[in-house]
This record gives structure tokens, C-alpha cells and sequence, in this order.
């Protein structure tokens, strides 16, 4: 007998075919504590043998899952443990080649990126730290592949104001590193609030501490899908009949997730770790978050009201999603990064959208300012004040967030960048012209919450 | 080891496709447990379940002669392992 009626089947070839049902990554975590050395030749030599033969079977595994199932499998990553955990012993030295070897291995490997280039500072900054950051800028440089990510707060801890200041000249650094190619290196940067340890979505991708040795993490998509079912309910629908529409979406797109992830650890050996409840936009016309939003109702996404419709959409998936997976993990929560959602970059050019309102729409989804280029001449401390801005929202709001900032060298406001691929292409926006130096110069630590307060 | 898996062909109607798809499906051992089919404004549409031994055939081999069949009569053949529908469309 045939369980499922040709109408399901129907609606499920739709959502692949015509609205961009994909599994936006299958990344494996893979931990690199045994590889800690005394140099960074040999950390370099142990790291390409351990992930090489970790992710070996990675593409192949994935692509056999995404024919034999009919859903695509847009991209295949891995996460290794936090390079500055195995740096300790060779403080002194440039930690670029470590990249280096990460990258050969992302390439080996035949994934696209390669995420854990990073170090949590949000209490204090040690030796090992410090080189890892002193080392970012040549490494995003000299490499392709390689995510680097920095987690400078957290609501037990509070602000470490100084670690922000840090990296937001490391971003300056980075950009001018990378000039030519629109400052690209910054868009494989990303600074944290509330960094979490199972996270599949590049840049800040990276393996925990608390993970297995090797784990297999999964992260939805399907922006498209939901926009599509939106648009198909009669304009008068109110909004608790669209949460329930979403709710309903989301629970087939994240048990396509669910799926792929067992299936995956199954056929690899490995653990598997988290289904990442995230709608994560590509550049493709359709794929949007911003045009979700605008299918609830908003003309333009940023008009008054795109807070409102975020936070129900961000809500709605969870919802539905925590019904389809008890695996939920990583950031689980809608992206909205500019440059990779073409809905969001029409609104950015029509003047609908800026950084002020992308702040307010950080409070309500996952992951805060994101892919958002600035023009070139930003002052170091006014890209510190913006990113400490999005940790506040994280810290005191016990929620993940980032920033991925791109003060693109030689751009003023209103200017093109193009990253290609998925990086995708966005508009210079503009900044505030008033001062955050006084401010930022203090440096220091912004303490953790109240709320942090709670044994 | 056997595999359920869901069969959908679309495309324009002619004659034959049943007859097509079903005697590729015969000299790949697949047997056919249930079929829907129906034409809607000229479009044929079919979803058929089958059971697949995979020790007789790989999945993955079954896929590459279906696609041929595809191209051969013009038709989208769309062959995915059952648990798919089964995963997305029951809690």
C-alpha cells in the first residue's frame, strides 16, 4: 500500500524543484585536541593527517544521500576544535601556517569551507589566544577556505570590551589584507556573543569542547519553501494562521534535516550531533528571508513591522522544527545576512533597510549583523562599537550573536562589493558618523548581566 | 537487502510510458506494489512504490538506467528512498 498520498509526494518534488527545499550543509565536527605540538610545523602535520582521514568519506557519503533521497545537499564542511586550544606551545610564532594546513585539507577533503581558525576570549585573552588573533589577518589572506571566529562575550561573563577593540582592528587588517578582492578575507570572520559549540553554518562554524571526536551536525534551509506557502494563504489569513502555516513547514523541512543527519552518521560511523533549526537565504532569486517578511505583509523589508514578522517567523520554526528533531542545536534561528539574500539587498538599495534596523532585528533571530559591508575609511572604533552593540543584545538577551562586518577598502557608502558564490554581492552601507572612541577606548569588561546570576 | 522507494514520472502524455517504465523496472528485479496515476490538462502523472533488492541492483544503478529511460521518452523520472515522505509528511 502506498502510505503517502501522490499529493505529499507532489508537494514534496515542488518544494525541491521550484522553491529551493536543500539541506543548506552537512558539516563534520571533528576534534583536534590530539594534535596540539610544539611547533606549528608539526600541529600543521598532525591537524591535515586528522581531518583528511576524518572527512574522507564526507562528499562522497553526502552526495550518495542526496541522490538516493531527492534532496540536495547544498554544501559539505567541517568544524575542527578551536585552533587556539592547541596552540599553547607556540606562542611566539605566526599561527598562519596552521591555516594553511586546514586549508589543504578543506581542499583534500572537496569541502568548501573549513571552519574553527578561532579562540574564545570573552573573559580574558591567553598567550595562545593572542597569537591566533595576531595571526588572523595573514591567515584569511593566504587561505581560501578557512573560517576564523572569535567569541569576545557571553551572559556569564559580560563584554571583554578590550577583546572587541582587538578584533575590530583585526577586521581592519584583514580588509586591507585582502583589498583586492573587495576585502574578502572579512567576510570569513565572524566576532560572538554566546558562542555555541555545535554550530554548522560558516564562519563560525567550529567543534566544542563538550562534542564527541567526530560528529556529523546538520543545518536546514528552505527560505523559498516557507515564502512560497505564505504567499499561496489568502491575504486576510491573520497572523496566528500564518505562525501555524510556518510551524507546519517547518517541521517537513527539518525532518528532511533529521533524515539526512542520521542517515549521514549512519553510513560515516560517526555521532550524530544537532539539526540547526536555521533558514538560512543563498543569493538565488527565491531564496530569501527578506522576502518572507515581505510575504507576511511588509512592502519593503525594514519597514516598521519587519521586527514584528521576524520574530514570529524565528519563532514559528522553532516550533515547528523542535516537533521534527530532538537534536536541536547550533544557532536555530533565521539568518539575515545582507550580501547573501537578494531579498535583503534590494531593500538595503531602495533605502528600506539599514544597520540601525538590522540591530533592532538581531534582538529577534539568530546571529545579528551579518555580511554587512561598511564603507572602507570606518574607524577600528566605530566597528568595535557596532559589534559591541550586537553582544549587548546577546549578553543581556541570553541569546547568540555576531557580527560579520566588511569595511571594504577603497568603498564609500553606496558602492558595489562582489564576493561570488554564496558570499553573494550587497551595497555599501552607511555608518553613523558619530563617535565611539571615547567609549571604546576604555576598554576594560562590560559585566556580565544580572540574569548570568542564577544557581 | 530490500528498499521501499517512491517512483514519480511526469511529463506530457503519449503512449507507453506505463508500459516503458514498467518493463525497465521488470529487468532491474524492482517490483511494483502500488501505482497511481492520473492526467491532468495533458500532464501525466504517476507515483508508484516499489520494492528494490539492492543486492540484485544498487540503488544508485537503479537511478542511472531510470534516468536513460527518462531521457529516452522525454518524461521527469524522479526514483527516492521512501523514508523521505514517510520523515516529512508524518509526525
Amino acid at each position: 500500500m502506498l502510505h503517502i498520498s501522490p499529493e505529499e509526494i507532489a508537494e514534496t518534488l515542488l518544494m525541491v524543484h521550484q522553491q529551493h527545499l536543500d539541506i543548506r550543509t552537512v558539516t563534520l565536527g571533528v576534534s583536534i585536541d590530539d594534535c596540539a605540538a610544539d611547533t606549528t610545523q608539526e600541529i600543521s602535520a598532525r591537524l591535515y593527517e586528522k581531518v583528511t582521514r576524518a572527512a574522507e568519506r564526507l562528499v562522497p557519503v553526502a552526495e550518495q544521500i542526496e541522490r538516493e533521497y531527492g534532496v540536495p545537499i547544498r554544501n559539505k564542511r567541517i568544524s575542527v576544535s578551536p585552533v587556539a586550544g592547541i596552540a599553547g606551545r607556540c606562542t611566539g610564532e605566526d599561527l598562519t601556517p596552521i591555516a594553511e594546513a586546514m586549508d589543504r585539507a578543506a581542499e583534500t577533503a572537496g569541502v568548501d569551507f573549513i571552519g574553527g581558525f578561532s579562540a574564545l576570549v570573552h573573559k580574558g585573552v591567553g598567550a595562545a589566544d593572542d597569537a591566533l588573533i595576531r595571526s588572523i589577518p595573514s591567515a584569511l589572506a593566504a587561505t581560501q577556505r578557512v573560517c576564523s571566529s572569535v567569541n569576545v562575550a557571553s551572559t556569564r561573563t559580560g563584554i571583554n570590551v578590550d577583546a572587541v577593540a582587538r578584533m575590530a582592528h583585526t577586521i581592519k587588517e584583514t580588509a586591507a589584507l585582502t583589498a583586492e578582492a573587495d576585502s574578502i578575507g572579512c567576510a570569513k570572520l565572524v566576532v560572538f556573543a554566546n558562542m555555541v559549540e555545535d554550530n554548522p553554518f560558516m564562519a563560525g562554524a567550529v567543534h566544542g569542547s563538550g562534542e564527541a571526536d567526530v560528529v556529523i551536525n546538520v543545518g536546514i534551509s528552505g527560505p523559498g519553501v516557507v515564502r512560497a506557502v505564505i504567499a499561496a494563504m489568502p491575504p486576510e489569513a491573520d497572523l496566528t494562521a500564518v505562525a501555524e502555516a510556518i510551524k507546519a513547514t517547518s517541521f517537513k523541512i527539518t525532518r528532511a534535516g533529521e533524515l539526512v543527519a542520521r542517515e549521514a552518521a549512519r553510513r560515516l560511523g560517526v555521532a550524530m550531533g544537532i539539526v540547526d533549526l536555521s533558514l538560512a537565504p543563498t543569493p538565488a532569486e527565491g531564496d530569501s528571508v527578506a522576502e518572507i517578511l515581505e510575504a507576511m505583509g511588509v512592502e519593503r523589508c525594514g519597514a516598521p513591522g519587519t521586527t514584528t514578522a521576524l520574530a514570529l517567523l524565528n519563532d514559528a520554526v522553532k516550533k515547528g522544527g523542535a516537533m521534527g528533531t530532538s537534536s536541536v542545536g547550533g544557532l536555530s534561528g533565521a539568518f539575515i545576512p545582507v550580501s547573501e539574500d537578494a531579498g535583503m539587498v534590494r531593500a538595503v538599495e531602495c533605502g528600506a533597510l539599514n544597520l540601525e534596523k538590522l540591530e533592532a532585528m538581531t534582538a529577534v533571530c539568530s546571529v545579528g549583523l551579518d555580511m554587512i559591508a561598511v564603507p572602507g575609511e570606518t574607524p577600528a572604533e566605530t566597528l568595535a562599537g557596532i559589534i559591541s552593540d550586537a553582544c549587548a543584545i546577546g549578553v543581556i538577551n541570553n541569546k547568540t550573536t555576531a557580527a560579520r562586518l566588511i569595511p571594504a577598502v577603497g568603498k564609500v557608502a553606496g558602492d558595489h562589493v562582489s564576493w561570488g558564490g554564496l558570499l553573494g554581492a550587497a551595497p555599501v552601507m552607511s555608518v553613523s558618523e558619530w563617535s565611539s572612541a571615547a567609549f571604546v577606548r576604555r576598554g576594560g569588561r562590560m559585566p556580565a548581566p544580572l540574569s548570568s546570576l542564577r544557581n | 537487502m530490500k528498499t521501499r522507494a517512491v517512483l514519480s514520472v511526469l511529463g506530457a502524455d503519449r503512449v507507453g510510458i506505463v508500459a516503458t517504465i514498467a518493463t525497465a523496472l521488470a529487468e532491474l528485479s524492482v517490483n511494483i506494489e502500488d501505482i497511481r496515476q492520473t492526467i491532468l490538462s495533458d500532464v501525466f502523472s504517476m507515483t508508484m512504490l516499489v520494492t528494490i533488492d539492492e543486492d540484485i541492483h544498487p540503488f544508485e544503478d537503479i537511478q542511472a538506467r531510470l534516468a536513460e529511460v527518462a531521457e529516452a521518452i522525454g518524461m521527469q523520472v524522479t526514483l527516492q528512498r521512501e523514508d523521505v515522505f514517510r520523515f516529512m509528511h508524518r509526525v
